[in-house]
């Protein structure tokens, strides 16, 4: 705060605009001064997070003492500049229709077959802005169209008009610059490297951002027109970087996602899951409660259903599992918290559905849940060093990649393997062993230790952090010593937003503590419940054998058993639980082995909100408004009435007026962990891994372009390695449960460390070979077969 | 001279009209003798290319110029394999509800490529709302002697400028002589 006091005042300039005088910022572009006096300067190649480039010429003015007209996305304003734009000035405007009648001297005017027909600002600003007819009389250029240049984004090169927004977009912000403009004059086009395809995590931004129809998605081609689609501002569910998007559809179908603005967080931008993976959301869906008889799922209808969920339920009381997986939003998370403590009076409650440890947990309760919005993305911006710890942004949590990018800040990572991800950060690798980053953050070099003891400087820890024994407990004693703010950045949506909710054992709403009493009275007062009903001790890892064992019944939302390491729910764990109520709305795993299934809401069919990484709320509204299906929340309402509990509110608005009555705890936060880093040997192979943004993840089913952009999966090995086992172009990686054979390279890792991406098509890390992330594997040159 | 009764004025109003004209036409028995004018907005038609290919290209025109929302149109892809129309993209969907069409030719002028085009047809009643969705099949022009039902291919070395420009005169090749 006293920095932004502190700052200087801004510089202005005055200026007049078609006779209007009005003071900008020093440094303003004439089209954006423009703007603010409400005149619409038409453009193609300006956009404000690129930098200026003049490529088009669709925006030329008049200034007052220039010879000629000006681009005004390039024409920084000065002090007692006199601009006259086509509002005032012929000039101006018969340059402005002169570059347009240019601009559409090739373009194939094939607008009814063209996808942007409708929303295209080449069709808007030839309405607005050009001459009503041509002069143009000859043959026009011809170009096959269209061309693939990833099995996503189509190019249709005739459309093009040279504005490269496309390939600045893909240079200056995405970093990955396979698209380029080629040839010359009225051959300029743009074009990939023949052996390299345009498959960049983001590059469907490009498509939103090209103002004519030269990109399109083979997602989405042909689908639609605008005036078909009814768009709902939603909130991404794949990650935690929390982008906003507008969801369109059209007759109760997703057609396209968009990214939506939002310069707090993603900016302009998202990236290609979030935009193109929707599909799931169609398929498979359970339509009606299923009961359990005689060995098999039968139909039942809802009051039926409930009845035998809540009797079985009841019986086992506070001997029940909660399992909520990591993609609920942060209303139905809260309602599994209260389901649990309220209702069946069990603290056996659990979001994390993946590799975790009960070290993790203390570390979230103690320095994650609850905690105020602190670091943020403009913090990001503005940290003159960040360390990223067990924590890949690009396949993780891409829009964080996408600002730390921006900032240029100094990013060094503690990584089991340095990526192409983290040289476009320009970041440094400080390369450990797989499940040692305890070690290497205890042993941090002097400068680091120091770089973190800036003021504003920021350590981001991903969720594999869970994976390293002793690793939070580091990372939390590094973030006091040195003063750093710290961050965790979970992968999935909804995991902040289930901490805060308390969906985690030991922790109530808020970030409270379950063990303080002051905390359990504020929540039973809210909830309308006796305060000594709720649990007061912590449970055990709900997943470990000996809780297990002990438990009579599970409550499972969406989890997916092959996202644990194995053999958390191996079929025959599930089977041995008594009782299993699944709330899902896909079949699954689970939904085969329980007594109870109810269907629930997709993302699409309820309105919510998700907890980003930051801590910042993003809401996102119901896109099928006639929908009938009903969120987990409400769903568990029906239950604990069923049970004779009512505790509170169970629709989305209400838990969102309990959440923000109670708020967050303000008193002792509970005890961060203090465990001793793993040491010993490290001999043999140890298995690196992290799951790729795009992979075999159940909620990218049905996306074929998609995952045809896919990075190829390959084992990472260092060279001295690959060249000690022969320099084969293929290994064998052989775990406990079993191999697989993959094709290998080498890379940014240490000599004893072979990176296997977590769940590519093929090759999971948990059912095909059984290992965990840090466990030793046998690696063998070329194939088993 | 005395009024004639109100009652015998009316009565030699009506006989008198005994003896004129009959302009009533009979319907549905004389239907044939009065057929609607020619320019008359009946029913819609899909029309094809001289070839059998389809004209409409699924663009949505029509649907967007219609003042009734009264059309439904998807659009879908051309393949090498299964083709309908000349150029990349089709009609997949076609519909027109005519519970709601007011017959005023919008849809007609918006059609880039005439592939819509009005019929004299007026004779749509029915007993149910349901077959006055016209659906694609139903609109569809008749295969007229020398087309060939889609999907199929373009004509030989022919593109889709050639079926815009009317070059194309049939199955056959491309007639290059024959100015559009």
């Amino acid at each position: 705060m006293t920095d932004m006091l502190n700052q200087e005042v801004v510089a202005t300039v005055n200026v007049t605009i078609d006779g209007v005088e009005l003071q900008v910022p020093k440094g303003t572009l004439a089209i954006r001064a423009a703007e603010l006096i409400g005149v619409e300067i038409p453009r193609f190649c300006d956009h404000p997070l690129l930098e200026p480039v003049a490529a088009c010429r669709a925006c030329l003015i008049e200034v007052e003492g220039m010879p000629k007209p000006q681009p005004a996305c390039a024409q920084v304003v000065s002090d007692g500049m006199t601009i006259h734009t086509q509002q005032s000035s012929a000039v101006a405007r018969d340059a402005q229709e002169g570059v347009l009648e240019f601009l559409l001297l090739n373009h194939p005017l094939d607008c009814p077959v063209c996808d942007k027909g409708g929303e295209c600002p080449l069709q808007n600003q030839a309405m607005s802005a050009g001459r009503s007819e041509s002069r143009f009389e000859g043959e026009k250029r011809i170009f096959e169209k269209p061309i693939p240049i990833s099995a996503q984004i189509l190019l249709d090169r005739e459309r093009c008009v040279s504005c490269a927004r496309c390939t600045r977009f893909s240079e200056q912000i995405a970093g990955d610059p396979m698209i380029e403009l080629l040839e010359r004059g009225a051959n300029q086009q743009v074009g990939i490297a023949s052996d390299e395809p345009f498959n960049s995590y983001f590059s469907g931004n490009t498509i939103q951002i090209c103002p004519v129809g030269a990109l399109t998605s083979a997602d989405y081609r042909f689908r639609s027109r605008p005036f078909d689609l009814v768009s709902t501002p939603t909130a991404c569910e794949h990650c935690a970087s929390g982008c906003s998007l507008r969801t369109d559809s059209r007759r109760g179908e997703v057609t396209r996602r968009l990214a939506w603005e939002d310069p707090q967080v993603n900016e302009d931008w998202n990236c290609d899951k979030g935009r193109f993976a929707f599909r799931y959301q169609a398929q498979d869906r359970i339509t009606t409660p299923l009961v359990r008889e005689d060995g098999t799922l039968r139909p039942a209808s809802w009051p039926e259903a409930i009845d035998v969920a809540a009797r079985g339920l009841q019986a086992a009381g506070s001997a029940t599992g909660v399992l909520t997986g990591g993609r609920l939003s942060v209303e139905d998370a809260y309602g599994y918290a209260k389901f649990a403590r309220g209702v069946l009076g069990t603290d056996h409650i659990d979001f994390r559905s993946r590799a975790n440890s009960e070290e993790e947990a203390q570390f979230l309760r103690a320095c994650v849940a609850g905690t105020p919005l602190t670091v943020s993305y403009a913090a990001l911006e503005s940290a003159p060093f960040v360390l990223l710890v067990a924590f890949e942004p690009e396949d993780e949590s891409p829009i964080v990649y996408l600002r730390l990018r921006k900032a240029g800040t100094r990013v060094v990572s503690i990584a089991t393997r340095g990526t192409k991800g983290l040289a476009k950060m320009g970041g440094s690798l400080l390369a450990v062993v797989p499940g040692r980053e305890a070690q290497a953050l205890r042993d941090l070099p002097a400068d680091i230790r120091q770089a973190l003891s800036q003021p504003g400087a920021v350590i981001l820890v991903g969720e594999r952090i869970a994976a390293s024994v002793g690793g939070p407990t580091a990372v939390a004693s590094l973030a006091a010593a040195t003063g750093a703010a710290l961050a965790w950045i979970p992968r999935r949506a909804g995991e902040r937003g289930a901490l805060d909710a308390g969906a985690l054992s030991g922790l109530l709403p808020g970030g409270r503590p379950l063990t303080d009493a002051r905390a359990r009275s504020e929540v039973a007062a809210a909830w309308g419940v006796d305060a000594d009903s709720l649990p007061s001790t912590p449970a055990s890892d709900v997943l470990d054998a000996a809780s297990r064992r002990s438990l009579k019944a599970l409550l499972v939302a969406g989890v997916d058993p092959a996202d644990m390491p194995a053999p958390f729910v191996t079929d025959a764990a599930l089977e041995r639980a008594a009782f299993i109520v699944s709330l899902d709305h896909h079949y699954s795993e689970i939904t085969e082995f329980a007594d109870v299934v109810l269907p629930v809401a997709l993302v699409t069919e309820k309105s919510g909100t998700f907890i980003d990484w930051e801590g910042r709320p993003r809401p996102f509204a119901q896109v099928f408004k006639d929908s009938l299906a009903m969120s987990d929340a409400s769903v568990l309402g029906m239950l604990a009435r069923a049970m004779g509990a009512t505790a509170g509110a169970w629709d989305g608005p209400g838990i969102r007026r309990e959440i923000t009555a109670l708020g967050t705890w303000s008193g002792q936060s509970a005890e961060v962990p203090a465990v001793e880093p793993e040491v010993g040997p490290t001999d043999g192979f140890r298995l690196a891994s992290w799951r790729e943004l795009l992979d075999a993840g159940v909620m990218q089913e049905g996306e074929p372009h998609l995952a045809a952009t896919a990075r190829p999966v390959v084992a990472v090995v260092s060279s001295s390695a690959l060249s000690a086992l022969g320099s084969p172009a293929s290994v064998t990686v052989t775990g406990p449960l079993g191999s697989v054979q993959l094709p290998v390279e080498a890379g940014e890792v240490l000599d004893n460390v072979i990176f296997v991406p977590m769940n590519a098509p093929g090759c999971s890390i948990y059912t095909d070979l059984g290992a965990r992330i840090g466990a030793a594997v046998d690696v063998t040159a070329g194939g088993v077969a | 001279m005395a009024e004639l009764p109100q009652a015998v004025r009316g009565f030699w109003v009506t006989f008198r009209t005994m003896f004129k004209k009959v302009v009533t036409e009979q319907y549905p028995e004389d239907a044939a003798k009065f057929p609607p004018k020619p320019r008359f907005h009946g029913r819609h038609q899909l029309n094809r290319w001289s070839d059998g290919l389809e004209k409409c290209v699924g663009c949505e025109l029509c649907a967007w110029a219609c003042p009734a929302d009264a059309i439904l149109v998807e659009g879908a892809s051309n393949t090498e394999e299964e083709r309908f129309s000349p150029g990349e993209r089709y009609g997949r969907v076609y519909q027109i509800n005519y519970t709601r069409c007011i017959f005023c030719g919008l849809c007609i002028e918006a059609c880039p490529t005439r592939a819509l085009t009005m019929t004299n047809v007026f004779e749509l009643a029915d007993n149910n709302r349901a077959d006055l969705i016209f659906e694609k099949k139903d609109l569809l022009a008749p295969m007229l002697p020398g087309m060939v039902a889609p999907p199929h291919a373009m004509v030989e070395g022919s593109t889709e400028q050639d079926y815009y420009a009317n070059r194309i005169k049939g199955p056959g090749p491309v007639d290059q002589g024959v100015n559009p």
